[in-house]
């Protein structure tokens, strides 16, 4: 799960109304993205930016726990944030630190790693090859979707990733069954529930 | 003794505050305990898991304060799962049915609900005091409740805790009629305040000493609140960025000269450095200073700030101050007994502070007993001479960010380093280190460390050896807690009598197996024996010789929790 292994950039463009370029992408490492220049102008990231930002030295930097600063500390100064991700169904919360990646698909990459028990598949909306695999394999499907700072339920990847930082205040992943209501969503405001 | 009425006895007592005596005079005799169990109002309770409410209640039935503490320490940095448990609601509960005069409650590393908080505001008629300390579960409107049902509220103090903020005006539902609060810190709260209520409550607060703001009170704010309440003593600033020539700067700063009594000072969540020489003022009375929630105060203004505080006793600050800081510190602060420095930057490598500042620190402040230190390196000849400096310690924790690097120069281990700590600090009761370690630190250890309390280890030791070593000597050790260390069964299972007289024992990332932990659990029945099953990989009914990843064992009175999550399996 080091932070580098995601090597697509899969920030969402803000000013985009189309819900293709909103969605998550989830594609093998070294796919062409499907990213425009547009939204990397948006986001202020190139892809050169974001292997430099990746936290050094990978490694040493994600022994957990260590060192021994309180998790709320580590909120508190920048560079750190941790998030509960909730899993239906599980029995248990993990707390993730969102600063450690540097992007949606690290992020997933990292969840993935952390469920990695039982059949356990992140919905991807663009590789439909993906999710025939899983459904062969019977395996539940999740959607990963986030509590922005207004409290709302949003889809993840409805806005840039610094943004989506700032905002998350916890993650939780919905049995796609569940999920009818939730569609990707462009972010101009429009909230998920109410 | 036994003549006097118990009356008298009783009133004796009284006198006896601290918990450990209280326990001792306990101890005397038949009538001496019935007489401190019916007049004892104050009591602690280490683990929540450790005895039942009922149980306290029945021994205790005059109790009005209490403090309880639930999760395991390591839960600090995110070794435990957020829903481990540490739950209050039952004590809460049972409290409420037995009709106790609750006053006073405080919670470390606990979930406490909202229904928990609106149980507490409505069936204790005289509570005063609510202390939360790294807990989790409620949300302000928890707060809101307390806020306006507990008429007699002096204390409300909120210290580091996850608070789901609902922006709810909690603050304003203090009522009119409140005007108890003596002291009130909000500063873990990340939402937005009402902040004309929030003057209002201090307006109508004349007993109000200690005041904590969050990083939603901007200075004008602060400003008008330190006008109505200049008989502060406890100030934490929220928010600190301002422009030095505004008007409001210049009304602040005559605010603070009518600060006199200021004599602690934290916060400054987001400050503008500039603007620091207004607290100038107050500096020379500070006894206390807390900067380590302060990222945004560079170096050469803490510098500054410091040299005109040659009173204080307690500092906490971040590296950022550097060595060069340390030294100044250590030259204006002869009064200081207790220093924090927290890392600015958490990831290894980026620490700021070395050798050089500690033993700047161990030379220049005689009342030193307490520190915590976060740095980028250490020497074995630096650790000598702080011990010889300073065998005063009683509190020594030492984090080296790399946590297995040997000695700067030498390349040698540390243990030579930390052996003199322990040999000469004989009072020392807390010690936590890192750094490359051997199984000779062990040796060390429990040969000198008489008081030792608790300690933590991490990546250090060869073999069993070094937590034999351990166990050997340490005969008021209460609380152990390992990760990452080589030791295994042998050393776990080589005098299990030894965890009835330990409140706890956490290893993770060590060789103990399933096999071990089922062993000593079938050993003692007093202890709990938990296995924190993360990763869901393990099966409690399979292979005994599998490595027991997270194992958290307690005394207990109470038997097995019924509160245990799926992935916990009490043993």
């Amino acid at each position: 799960m080091s932070p580098e292994d995601g090597s697509n950039l899969l920030e969402s463009d803000a000013a985009s109304v189309s819900f293709k370029e909103t969605e998550l992408t989830l594609g093998l490492p070294g796919e062409s993205s499907t990213v425009d220049s547009d939204h990397k102008k948006y986001s202020g990231e190139s892809e050169t930016d974001v292997q430099n930002m990746a936290k050094p030295p990978a490694a040493k930097a994600q022994v957990v726990g260590w060192p021994p600063v309180r998790a709320y500390r580590k909120n508190a100064m920048k560079g750190c944030k941790y998030v509960k991700v909730a899993v239906d169904g599980a029995p248990y919360l993990r707390k993730v630190d969102l600063e450690m990646y540097s992007s949606y698909q690290q992020l997933l990459n990292a969840l993935q790693d952390m469920f990695s028990c039982s059949n356990f598949t992140i919905r991807n909306y663009l590789n439909e090859r993906a999710v025939t695999n899983q459904e062969v394999n019977n395996g539940v499907e999740y959607v990963p979707i986030y509590e922005d700072k207004d409290g709302d339920w949003m889809m993840l990847g409805d806005v840039p990733w610094k943004m989506f930082v700032e905002s998350c205040k916890r993650l939780r992943l919905m049995k796609s069954s569940e999920a009818i209501g939730f569609a990707p969503r462009t972010p101009s405001k429009c909230s998920s529930s109410n | 003794m036994n003549y006097f009425p118990d009356e008298v006895l009783e009133h004796i007592f009284d006198f006896v505050t601290s918990q450990r005596d209280r326990n001792s005079v306990s101890q005397v005799c038949k009538p001496w305990y019935k007489i401190e169990s019916s007049s004892r109002q104050k009591v602690f309770v280490g683990n929540c898991y450790a005895i039942s409410p009922e149980r306290v209640i029945e021994r205790f039935p005059g109790l009005k304060s209490i403090t309880l503490k639930g999760k395991p320490h390591f839960a600090d940095f995110n070794l435990v799962p957020p829903d481990w448990g540490g739950f209050v609601y039952p004590w809460i509960e049972a409290f409420a049915r037995n009709n106790l005069g609750l006053e006073e409650l405080k919670l470390k590393r606990m979930i406490i609900s909202d229904e928990c908080l609106e149980l507490i505001s409505r069936s204790f008629a005289n509570f005063k005091s609510l202390v939360l300390v790294s807990c989790e579960g409620f949300s302000t409107d928890g707060l809101a409740a307390i806020a306006s049902n507990c008429s007699f509220l002096r204390e409300l103090d909120l210290q580091e805790n996850d608070v789901e903020d609902h922006r709810g005006h909690w603050l304003s539902c203090f009522p009119d009629t409140c005007t108890s609060l003596v002291s009130l810190n909000f500063a873990c709260l990340k939402g937005d305040v009402n902040l004309a209520a929030l003057e209002r409550l201090v307006a109508r607060s004349p007993n109000l000493r200690s005041l904590r703001l969050n990083h939603a009170v901007p200075l004008d704010i602060l400003q008008k609140i330190l006008m109505r309440a200049p008989h502060l003593v406890d100030l934490g600033v929220g928010s600190y960025v301002h422009d030095p020539d505004s008007e409001t700067y210049n009304k602040l700063v005559t605010a603070l000269q009518k600060c006199k009594s200021v004599r602690s000072l934290s916060g400054f969540l987001e400050a503008a450095p500039q603007c620091l020489s207004a607290f100038h003022l107050i500096c020379p009375n500070l006894t206390s200073l807390n900067l380590s929630y302060a990222p945004g105060i560079h170096g050469t203004e803490l510098r500054k700030l410091i040299r005109h505080c040659r009173k204080l006793q307690r500092l906490w600050i971040l590296d950022c101050i550097g060595d060069e800081g340390l030294e100044v510190v250590a030259s204006t602060c002869k009064d200081l007994q207790e220093i924090r420095v927290f890392p600015s930057d958490p990831f290894v490598g980026n620490a700021a502070v070395t050798e050089v500042g500690l033993v700047a620190l161990s030379s220049g402040c005689p009342k030193l007993h307490s520190i915590l230190y976060f740095c980028q390196q250490m020497t074995n000849a630096a650790l000598i001479t702080v011990a010889k400096n300073r065998p005063n310690f009683t509190r020594f924790r030492l984090c080296i960010l790399d946590p297995t690097k040997p000695d700067a120069v030498t390349n040698q281990p540390l243990d030579e380093g930390f052996g003199a700590i322990v040999h000469s600090c004989k009072g020392l009761r807390r010690l936590s280190m890192s750094g490359r370690l051997t199984d000779k630190v062990f040796l060390y250890i429990g040969m000198y460390a008489e008081q030792l309390e608790m300690i933590s280890i991490a990546f250090a030791g060869d073999t069993d050896k070094g937590m034999q070593y351990l166990l050997n000597g340490c005969k008021k050790l209460r609380k152990l807690e390992i990760r990452d260390c080589p030791f295994g069964n042998a050393a776990l299972l080589m005098d299990v009598g030894k965890y009835e007289t330990m409140r706890s024992l956490w290893m993770s990332s060590c060789n103990v197996t399933l096999g071990g932990c089922k062993s000593l659990a079938k050993k003692m029945p007093m202890l709990n024996v938990e296995i924190i099953n993360e990763t869901d990989q393990m099966d409690i009914s399979a292979d005994d010789r599998q490595k027991a990843e997270k194992m958290f064992l307690y005394r207990t009175l109470a038997g097995r929790r019924k509160d245990a999550p799926e992935f916990v399996w009490t043993l």
